[in-house]
C-alpha cells in the first residue's frame, strides 16, 4: 500500500512539474492582460519539435537542446506578439479565443506537414535514463530530472517574482493594471517580455514531455485542455497558484488512474470541475 | 407615520481592510429632492451602488418605503421601484435609442418574458417608449444607434432608460458629467421637470446644479457622513468648505 | 428639416412623423423580407442540380442547424461556450438509443428525443453553470463535455464506445418515404426540419425574449440595473439551443444510420464555432452561409490535403477576427460596410 501512495506521489509529482512548467507562462499572461491564449500548447509543440529537430539534425546533446528551445521559441514568441496578439488586448474574449484558435490550426498544419502525423521519440542522454535508487525505492531517472527541473524553476520563477525590480513590476501590473501603468509602468513592454518567458517555458516544457508523453502536433490541442484547467484551478497571474493547481490536478489524474484505471481519466477534470464551481477565480485567484 | 421612501441604517462596506462606507444613515421622505455631495473618493457612487444592490452591503440596512431590502439582488430592488443611472454611461451603444428604452420597459411590463411574439408587436411598449423619448426631444433619434449619438445627448438617453423604469426612487449619478457645457441644459431641464412624486437622489459636483435643485444635501467625507443639511446650512458650514478647499490641494485622483 | 426641440407643439407633425419612423422600423424588421427565400430556393436547387452530392448536403444541412443552435446563445446572447458537442451527441444518443434499445424507429419521435434528453441536460447545466463567466465558464464547459465523453466510454455496452452503436435505421417519413442510398429522402427530410427549427429560432430571436439576449450581450450590467432575470434569460436561451443541437444530433444519426462517441470531440465544438464565426454570428444567415463553406470547402480540399485544409481555415479565422470583427481594414472597402451591417442583429 505504502508502496502504491509512493508511487503516485511520484508520478503525479513529475506530471505536475510538466505541468506547472508550461502552464506558468498562461496563467501570467491570463492575469497580466487578461489574454486567454489558446495557442499556448502550440508553443509547447513547437518547442518539442525544436528539441528534436536541433539534437537529430545537429546532434546537439539533450540538456543544450532544452536551453536552445526555451531561447529561440521565446524570442519567436515577440514576433507573434507584437504582430498579432497586441491587435487583441482589449477585445472580448470570443475575439480572443477564435484567434489563438486559429494560430493553433495553422501551427498543427505546418507541423503535421513537416514532421508528418505519427508520434517522435527522442534520445534521451544516458545518464537521465535508467533508474535511480533513493531510499528502499527505485524510480526512473528521467522522472525525477523532471521533478528537480520543476523545482528549480520554481524556485527561480519565486525569486524572480519576489526579489527582482521586475517581478515587483508584473506583480503590481497584475494587481492592477490603470494603477500600475498611471505610475510609470510599461505594462505593454512587460507583457511583451513575460509573454516571451511564458512561450519559452512552455517549450521547454514541451520538449521534456517528449519522453513523457510523445510528441505528435496534436499535442497543441490535447494538452491545451489540461493546461487550461491548471490555469483556472489554481488562480490566473499566481506563481503559487499555478503549482497548487497543478500539484492538485497532476495528483488526481495520477491517483484517478492508479486506482480507477478506465475511470480514472474522469478524475482530473471531476476534481476541476468541483473546485472551478466554488472558486470560480482558482484557488489563489483573485475576486 | 408613514415609511421614509428610502432609508440607509448603519451602512457599513469593507473591501478586505479598507472601509469605504462607515455607518452611514440617510432618510429620504416621498419626493424628496436630495443630493450627495463630496470630495472625490468620498464613497458617493459605492453609496448609490450599495443601494440598488451593484454591491453587497458588509452590514446594515437598506429600506424601500418601509420595506427592507438588504439582501435582495440588484434585479430584484430594481423591480420594486428603485432605477439608477451610472456616471459613465451604461447604454446598448449598438442598439438604436428606441430599443434602449424598449428594453427597459419590456423588463418592467414583462413583455421580454415573451418569446413568441414579435417585439414590434408590442405595440403599447413601443408607445411608452416613443412617449418618453418624446417628452426628451430624442424622437428625431430614435433610429439611431446610441453610439452615433453626441454625448450630451446620450446622457439624455441615459436618464430616459432611469424613467423608462417608472421608479419610485431614482438615483442620478452625476447626470451632467462629461456632457459639454452647450448641452447641460438639456439634462438640468430634464432634472427640474421630474414628476414631483418620484423620490431622487442625485450625486452632483457642480454646486450651481445641486442649489437649484435640492431640497436637502448629504456631505459625505471618506465613506462616512459628515453633515446633512438645507443649502444654506450646507453653504455656510466651514467644514464643508474646508474638505472642498483640501481637495484642492489633494494629491492625484485615482 | 430639424425636429428641433425648442419649439412649441406647431412642430407635432413632424413629431408624429419621426414616431411613426421609429415604430415603423422596429416592426418592419420582424417581417420576412423577400431576400430570405433565397437559402432555401439554393437548398432546393442543390437538391436537384447535384443529385450526387446528397450525403454531402445532408451533412451541411445538420451542420446548419448546429451552428444555428450556437447562434442563439453565442451570437444572440453573447456566451462563449466550448462544449456545444455535448447537446449534439446527446441529441445523437438519444435518437440512436430509441431505436437500437427500444426498438421504436419512427424518426420524429427520434428528434423528439433527442431534443428531448439535449433539452434536459441543457436545462440542468445552464442552471449551473451560467453562472461563471470569463475562463471559469470555459473551462467548465469544456469539461463537462470531456467528462461526459469519457462516461460514454465507461459505460459501453450501452453506448458501443468509441466504436459505436450501428443499425440506427429510422422507419419510413410518416410511414410512406423510404430512403434510398443516394440520401435523396434524408436531404428533404432534414431540409424540412431545418425549415421548421429555423422558423422557431427566427420568431425568438425577434421577440421580446430575444432583444432582451441582445441587450444582455451588449451590456449585462445594464440589464441588470433593469431588473432583468439574467440568469434565467440565459438557462432559457441556453434549454433551447440545447434542444435545437439535439435534433442536429439526432438527424446526424438517423440519416448516418451510425453514431459514435466522436460526436462528443472538442474537433465538433471548435467545427461549428468555426462555421459559425465565418458566417457572422448573431443573424442566423451565418450559420448557413459558414456551414455551406466550411463543409463544401472541406469536401474539395481536405480530401487532397488535410494539412492545407486545416492551415486554410486557421489563417482564415484569423483574417475574419481582425479584418471583418474587428475592422481592421480601413473603411475605404465598402465591403466592411456591407458585412458590418450583417452584424447588427
Amino acid at each position: 500500500m505504502v508502496n502504491t501512495i509512493v508511487s503516485i506521489l511520484f508520478d503525479g509529482l513529475a506530471w505536475a512539474m510538466f505541468l506547472f512548467i508550461v502552464s506558468i507562462g498562461l496563467s501570467v499572461t491570463m492575469g497580466l492582460m487578461g489574454f486567454v491564449n489558446l495557442a499556448h500548447g502550440a508553443f509547447a509543440m513547437a518547442g518539442g519539435y525544436l528539441v528534436l529537430t536541433t539534437m537529430s539534425a545537429w546532434g546537439v546533446p539533450f540538456l543544450a537542446a532544452l536551453a536552445i528551445t526555451f531561447v529561440v521559441v521565446g524570442a519567436a514568441s515577440v514576433l507573434f506578439e507584437r504582430a498579432l496578439y497586441a491587435r487583441l488586448y482589449g477585445a472580448g474574449e470570443l475575439d480572443q479565443v477564435l484567434m489563438t484558435i486559429g494560430l493553433t490550426f495553422m501551427a498543427i498544419a505546418t507541423y503535421t506537414y513537416f514532421y508528418g502525423p505519427l508520434t517522435h521519440a527522442v534520445r534521451i542522454p544516458d545518464y537521465l535514463a535508467g533508474q535511480i535508487t533513493i531510499g528502499a525505492r527505485s524510480f526512473p531517472a528521467y522522472r525525477v530530472f523532471l521533478i528537480v527541473v520543476g523545482a528549480a524553476l520554481v524556485a527561480a520563477l519565486w525569486y524572480g517574482f519576489d526579489r527582482t525590480n521586475i517581478g515587483a513590476k508584473i506583480r503590481a501590473s497584475v494587481d492592477n493594471r490603470r494603477m500600475a501603468q498611471s505610475v510609470g509602468i510599461d505594462v505593454d513592454l512587460l507583457f511583451t517580455i513575460t509573454f516571451a518567458v511564458g512561450s519559452g517555458l512552455a517549450a521547454l516544457g514541451g520538449g521534456l514531455a517528449i519522453q513523457l508523453l510523445g510528441l505528435t502536433p496534436n499535442f497543441a490541442i490535447i494538452y491545451l485542455v489540461f493546461f487550461l484547467l491548471v490555469v483556472a484551478v489554481g488562480g490566473s497571474g499566481s506563481i503559487w497558484g499555478t503549482l497548487v493547481g497543478a500539484l492538485v490536478l497532476g495528483m488526481a489524474d495520477t491517483a484517478g488512474k492508479y486506482f480507477f484505471s478506465d475511470a480514472g481519466t474522469f478524475a482530473i477534470y471531476a476534481v476541476a470541475v468541483l473546485i472551478l464551481l466554488f472558486k470560480p477565480t482558482g484557488l489563489y485567484g483573485r475576486e | 407615520m408613514t415609511a421614509a421612501a428610502l432609508e440607509i441604517r448603519n451602512l457599513r462596506k469593507n473591501f478586505g481592510a479598507i472601509e469605504v462606507a462607515s455607518g452611514i444613515n440617510l432618510a429620504l421622505p416621498h419626493g424628496a429632492r436630495h443630493a450627495l455631495i463630496g470630495p472625490n473618493g468620498a464613497g458617493k457612487t459605492t453609496l448609490v451602488n450599495l443601494i440598488t444592490g451593484r454591491v453587497r452591503a458588509s452590514s446594515g440596512q437598506v429600506l424601500l418605503d418601509g420595506e427592507e431590502i438588504t439582501s435582495l439582488s440588484q434585479a430584484a430592488r430594481t423591480r420594486r421601484g428603485i432605477a439608477r443611472t451610472f456616471q459613465v454611461n451604461q447604454l446598448f451603444r449598438n442598439l438604436t435609442v428606441l430599443e434602449n428604452i424598449y428594453l427597459a420597459i419590456g423588463e418592467r411590463t414583462g413583455a421580454c418574458n415573451r418569446l413568441w411574439r414579435s417585439a414590434g408587436g408590442e405595440t403599447a411598449v413601443i408607445e411608452e417608449a416613443l412617449d418618453h423619448l418624446q417628452s426628451l426631444a430624442l424622437v428625431s433619434d430614435a433610429c439611431r444607434p446610441v453610439r452615433e449619438l453626441p454625448y450630451g445627448r446620450q446622457r439624455l438617453v441615459e436618464i430616459a432608460i432611469a424613467l423608462a423604469q417608472q421608479p419610485k426612487l431614482l438615483l442620478l449619478d452625476e447626470p451632467a458629467a462629461g456632457v459639454p457645457s452647450s448641452e447641460s441644459h438639456l439634462i438640468l431641464d430634464v432634472i427640474s421637470q421630474l414628476d414631483p412624486n418620484i423620490t431622487v437622489l442625485i450625486i452632483e459636483h457642480d454646486m450651481d446644479v445641486v442649489f437649484r435643485f435640492a431640497k436637502r444635501i448629504t456631505v459625505l467625507a471618506a465613506g462616512a457622513v459628515l453633515t446633512e443639511g438645507t443649502p444654506d446650512e450646507i453653504s455656510a458650514d466651514p467644514r464643508v468648505r474646508a474638505i472642498y478647499l483640501g481637495e484642492k490641494r489633494e494629491a492625484p485622483r485615482g | 428639416m430639424d425636429a428641433n426641440k425648442s419649439l412649441p407643439s406647431s412642430a407635432g407633425g413632424e413629431i408624429a412623423v419621426e414616431r411613426a419612423r421609429g415604430a415603423g422600423l422596429l416592426v418592419r424588421r420582424d417581417r420576412f423580407r423577400p431576400a430570405e427565400a433565397l437559402p432555401w430556393l439554393a437548398a432546393l436547387a442543390a437538391f436537384f442540380i447535384f443529385p450526387n452530392q446528397m450525403v454531402l448536403g445532408n451533412q451541411t444541412l445538420i451542420m446548419i442547424l448546429f451552428a444555428l443552435s450556437l447562434d442563439l446563445i453565442l451570437g444572440y446572447a453573447g456566451i462563449v461556450t466550448l462544449g456545444h458537442a455535448a447537446f449534439f451527441g446527446l441529441g445523437a444518443y438519444g435518437a440512436a438509443l430509441l431505436i437500437t434499445d427500444f426498438g421504436w424507429s419512427e424518426p420524429i419521435s427520434g428528434l423528439v428525443c433527442g431534443a428531448l434528453v439535449a433539452a434536459i441536460a441543457g436545462f440542468l447545466s445552464g442552471w449551473l453553470l451560467l453562472r461563471y463567466r470569463g475562463l471559469a465558464f470555459l473551462v467548465l464547459t469544456l469539461s463537462t463535455t470531456i467528462m461526459l465523453q469519457q462516461s460514454g466510454n465507461l459505460f459501453r455496452d450501452f453506448t458501443g464506445g468509441y466504436d459505436g452503436i450501428p443499425g440506427v435505421n429510422i422507419a419510413p417519413l410518416f410511414g410512406h418515404f423510404d430512403y434510398d442510398i443516394y440520401g435523396h429522402t434524408y436531404y428533404l427530410y432534414c431540409l424540412g426540419v431545418l425549415l421548421i427549427v429555423f422558423y422557431c429560432m427566427r420568431r425568438i430571436v425577434y421577440s421580446p425574449f430575444g432583444r432582451a439576449l441582445v441587450g444582455i450581450r451588449e451590456n449585462i450590467d445594464r440589464m441588470n440595473a433593469l431588473g432583468s432575470p439574467v440568469h434565467w434569460r440565459l438557462v432559457v436561451a441556453y434549454t433551447i439551443s440545447a434542444a435545437v443541437a439535439g435534433i442536429a444530433g439526432a438527424l446526424f444519426a438517423q440519416t448516418n444510420a451510425f453514431v459514435t462517441l466522436g460526436v462528443f470531440d472538442f474537433d465538433q465544438s471548435a467545427a461549428v464555432l468555426v462555421m459559425l464565426i465565418l458566417g457572422g454570428a448573431g443573424w442566423l444567415y451565418g450559420a448557413f452561409i459558414g456551414a455551406a463553406l466550411y463543409m463544401v470547402l472541406q469536401n474539395e480540399l481536405a480530401k487532397a490535403s488535410p494539412a492545407f485544409w486545416q492551415f486554410g481555415i486557421g489563417l482564415l479565422l484569423i483574417g475574419v477576427v481582425l479584418f471583418v470583427r474587428r475592422g481592421t481594414l480601413p473603411r475605404m472597402l465598402n465591403v466592411s460596410r456591407l458585412l458590418r451591417w450583417r452584424t447588427q442583429p
